[in-house]
């Protein structure tokens, strides 16, 4: 880039745009990942979309509200509430070691 | 304004008798700012008054948010600049200084914001009478800075400004001063141009970002790191390269801001010397008054008096402060023998702001002018002729015996008066 | 009533933000995004959730935000709506203020104070996690009694600034408390405030692991203690008329609340307060209640 009019009239104002993973693969801020064990999960279980607790109170939105719900562990941060959450207790956090 | 000024002002294209903030009121109604936000201040309140009547007049249609203060009336301009609307406000002193936050930020964020600044000292100890305090404070936040001589000349500035701010090669907010009282309440002939022919000058914006299109999803002014952030899905500037794209689009907007002045003279047929600063009686002159505003104006009753005595003196009257026309002075000046700079502020700690700002532009000149600068006129104290040509034999006198310094010289101070006064009859010290 | 099922899958912030594990404010924006959907202009002050939305060229939600100056949150979102009316979107867009204690209690409450008495159609939410947490945990006026932050080394010495009462002096439509740890609740809030004209406001109570001294994986717990508690009352206020949200309703009865030590010590931010505090903190929590129940008792 050059010192050309044209050019620097390209930079305004500091702007963004969105994208998945702005803080990067959050996933390697912990070693303990969420696991579900599916025996245990409520809408696995019952084959109908119910209880998603994991999803509700996930803050990262790395949980899917899907059967069985999925979850994005190269973004989740390892907070733990999923497991706290899960009235059946069927989420354990576990050494995972990140690529 | 009279029940006859009153009628006229249903019709533009007209000549009617204004005060500098009505002036300013006619020129963001026929500019068609969509969002004004102001707050009270002496003396420039009858800017946003008039603008209210306007609006409740179903003259103007714009969204007036009466703000709280006058650091969110330029909050709110910021806003709702970034969100696609002709934005203006108005203001004096205190309330600049308090808005001293959003200036940078508007500037940083390349908004095209219009603010009208009737000027006015600051405070301690209060005073609302005029002196160009408030306006230097500002010189070094990234905003285009005008200063006018007359209503009229509010008037078109303002026209021009948003033209100017608005350019795509420009970017950048202006702020069009007048000095408080002496034009923000004087009364004199404004012409009001044809409504058609200001929408040809000055077309609707078109900005370089805008909220309201939500099919567009951005984030404006985040966090800016002094690096370059470089993902897959693309390269972001870091703060520096923004700053440096803020100094670099000041500096070249100059040009811009000539070329406007001169579009608006070729259309209105009217014109502010070359629309940076203005030359009087400079042709065959050797000895020049360097002045801005009020001060100006006072000088040119000055020269002619002091022409009588046969000196060869003229002014520039300084339009445009920032950017600094430092390459249009120094040629300008080149030639010339002595320069004389009046300044209605003080760059407390060194000296009057114009003075110093024109030593240093002139530097690189092989030759340079002699430049003696005085204080003049602070919180509304009268600049009177006489103190005017009393600072040009002062200064004349002082270059022949060779005196040059940059400490300051105060012209019109009434210390003499003062022999029984004494602080400490007030308070008695412990 | 709400149910998990009901609330719209898309969501409106993408994973891997900035925010620490854990943090309430995360889930709350993510909660109150879902309730007002994609046709939202959000103004942010200088807070932790300009950190959650990134650095310059990239940010994590899919909504447009203005950030702007701490002190201006009320009046930027008085900016956008303006432009908004100026171009008669007015209708089509909802503006969202979103601001920290500090940001809202503190340096903010001109600005929000001045948007709320020009009946500014918008919604404001103050999320509360009782000190500038960004800054590195110094105090603010929504610091409770007895906090240890870097800036009240001998525990705050003074109760929290009750926002929600101030602002329902300003004669607004709407006004409503919440938690992250009710996500259901918040977003019935939020889907109701979006469908009121004027201004509305949310204090939203937001537990923050670093700062308060807790394991991430209990912010929802520690939320829910607030609520137990009687620490933290879930009402809205609709044009005047106050109404115990369920989750706090049987609390009105002081014999259901749990004792205020299960949440003040549950915290490390709490830990060296003496019992007399503690004593005035069940006083304090008594005569909030029974505020709310005098209320309650007149409106009927």
């Amino acid at each position: 880039m050059t010192d050309s009019k044209k050019d620097y009239q390209k930079i305004l104002g500091s702007v963004q745009k969105p994208v998945i993973g702005e803080a990067g693969k959050t996933g390697t801020w912990s070693s303990k990942k969420p696991i579900i064990d599916l025996s245990k999960c409520t809408p696995v279980k019952s084959g109908k979309p119910s209880c998603f607790n994991c999803w509700l109170y996930c803050p990262e939105a790395v949980v899917s509200r899907t059967i069985p719900p999925q979850i994005d562990l190269e973004h989740c941060k390892g907070c733990g509430i999923c497991m706290e959450e899960c009235p059946v207790k069927a989420i354990t956090m576990e050494e995972v070691k990140s690529e | 304004m009279t029940a006859i000024e009153e009628k006229k002002a249903d019709l533009n294209e007209n000549i009617m008798i204004l005060t500098g903030n009505h002036a300013a009121a006619h020129a963001f109604r026929q500019a068609k700012v969509g969002v004004i936000s102001a707050y009270p201040i002496t003396p420039q309140s009858p800017v946003v008054e008039k603008i209210a009547e306007f609006i409740a007049e179903g003259k103007l249609k714009a969204r007036f948010v009466k703000v709280e203060s006058e650091h969110s009336a330029l909050a709110v301009c910021c806003a709702a600049s970034a969100t696609g609307s002709r934005v203006g406000t108005a203001t004096s002193a205190h309330g600049l200084e308090l808005m001293y936050e959003m200036l940078p930020w508007a500037a940083g964020n390349r908004l095209p914001i219009i603010i009208n600044l009737a000027t006015r000292s600051l405070g301690a100890p209060w005073s609302v009478w005029t002196d160009h305090s408030d306006f230097i404070t500002i010189r070094d936040v990234g905003w285009i800075q005008f200063m006018c001589e007359n209503n009229q000349e509010i008037y078109d500035t303002n026209l021009q400004a948003f033209k100017i701010a608005e350019d795509p090669r420009v970017y950048l907010p202006a702020i069009v001063a007048y000095d408080g009282y002496i034009l923000s309440h004087t009364m004199m002939p404004v012409k009001l141009e044809n409504q058609d022919k200001i929408d040809e000058f000055l077309p609707p914006l078109n900005h370089h970002i805008n909220l309201s299109d939500i099919s567009q999803v951005k984030g404006i002014d985040p966090v800016t790191t002094p690096h370059i952030v470089k993902r897959t899905e693309g390269t972001a500037p870091g703060y520096y390269e923004y700053r440096y794209a803020l100094q670099k689009s000041l500096e070249s907007s100059i040009d811009i801001i000539k070329e406007v002045h001169d579009e608006f003279a070729r259309k209105f047929g009217r014109s502010y010397g070359n629309g940076i600063y203005k030359k009087i009686q400079t042709e065959d002159a050797d000895t020049i008054i360097f002045a801005m505003g009020s001060v100006s104006s006072q000088a040119r009753v000055a020269i002619k008096k002091l022409r009588e005595e046969g000196l060869k003196i003229g002014i520039v009257s300084l339009k445009l402060f920032r950017p600094y026309p430092f390459k249009e002075l120094r040629e300008f000046f080149k030639d010339k023998e002595n320069i004389i700079v009046f300044d209605r502020d003080i760059g407390y700690g060194y000296e009057g702001v114009l003075s110093y700002e024109l030593k240093a532009a002139l530097y690189s000149l092989k030759e340079r002018p002699n430049i003696k600068g005085f204080i003049v006129g602070l919180g509304g104290r009268d600049v009177k002729t006489e103190h005017i040509i009393t600072g040009v034999h002062k200064a004349l006198d002082e270059f022949k015996q060779g005196i040059f310094t940059n400490e300051t010289d105060f012209l019109g101070l009434r210390l003499d008066e003062l022999s029984d006064y004494d602080e400490s009859t007030y308070f008695k010290r412990g | 009533m709400v149910n998990v099922m009901d609330l719209p899958e898309e969501e409106f912030i993408y994973p891997g933000t900035r925010a620490c594990a854990g943090c309430g404010m995360a889930l709350i924006y993510r909660i109150a995004l879902k309730a007002l959907g994609a046709k939202t202009l959000i103004t942010v002050p200088a807070s932790c959730l300009t950190v959650l939305h990134g650095m310059q060229g990239f940010c994590s939600t899919k909504i447009s935000v203005y950030h702007t100056p701490f002190a201006t949150t009320g009046a930027s979102a008085s900016g956008i709506l303006a432009s908004l009316e100026d171009k008669g979107l007015e209708d089509e867009i909802t503006v969202l203020a979103f601001a920290g204690d500090g940001g809202t209690t503190d340096i903010g409450i001109q600005a929000l104070s001045g948007a709320a008495e020009r009946e500014t159609n918008f919604i404001y939410a103050c999320y509360d996690n009782e000190a500038y947490m960004n800054t590195g945990v110094q105090r603010s006026g929504s610091t409770p009694l007895g906090v240890k932050t870097t800036t009240t080394p001998e525990g705050k010495l003074v109760h929290k600034k009750n926002m929600p009462k101030i602002l329902e002096a300003h004669g607004i439509p709407y006004v409503a408390t919440g938690i992250a740890s009710y996500p259901l609740d918040l977003y019935e809030k939020f889907k109701k405030a979006r469908d009121i004209h004027g201004s509305k406001y949310f204090h939203i109570l937001s537990p923050c692991p670093p700062g308060w001294g807790y394991e991430p994986k209990d912010t929802i717990l520690i939320g829910r203690l607030a609520v137990q508690t009687g620490f933290w009352i879930l009402y809205e206020v609709e044009n005047g008329i106050l109404k115990l949200s369920r989750a706090s309703s049987r609390y009105l009865d002081p014999s259901k609340r749990k004792p205020i030590e299960d949440y003040l010590m549950a915290q490390k931010r709490f830990s060296q307060m003496t019992q007399q505090e503690i004593e005035v903190y069940k006083t304090y929590i008594n005569d909030m209640w029974a505020d709310i129940n005098r209320r309650i008792q007149n409106q009927d």
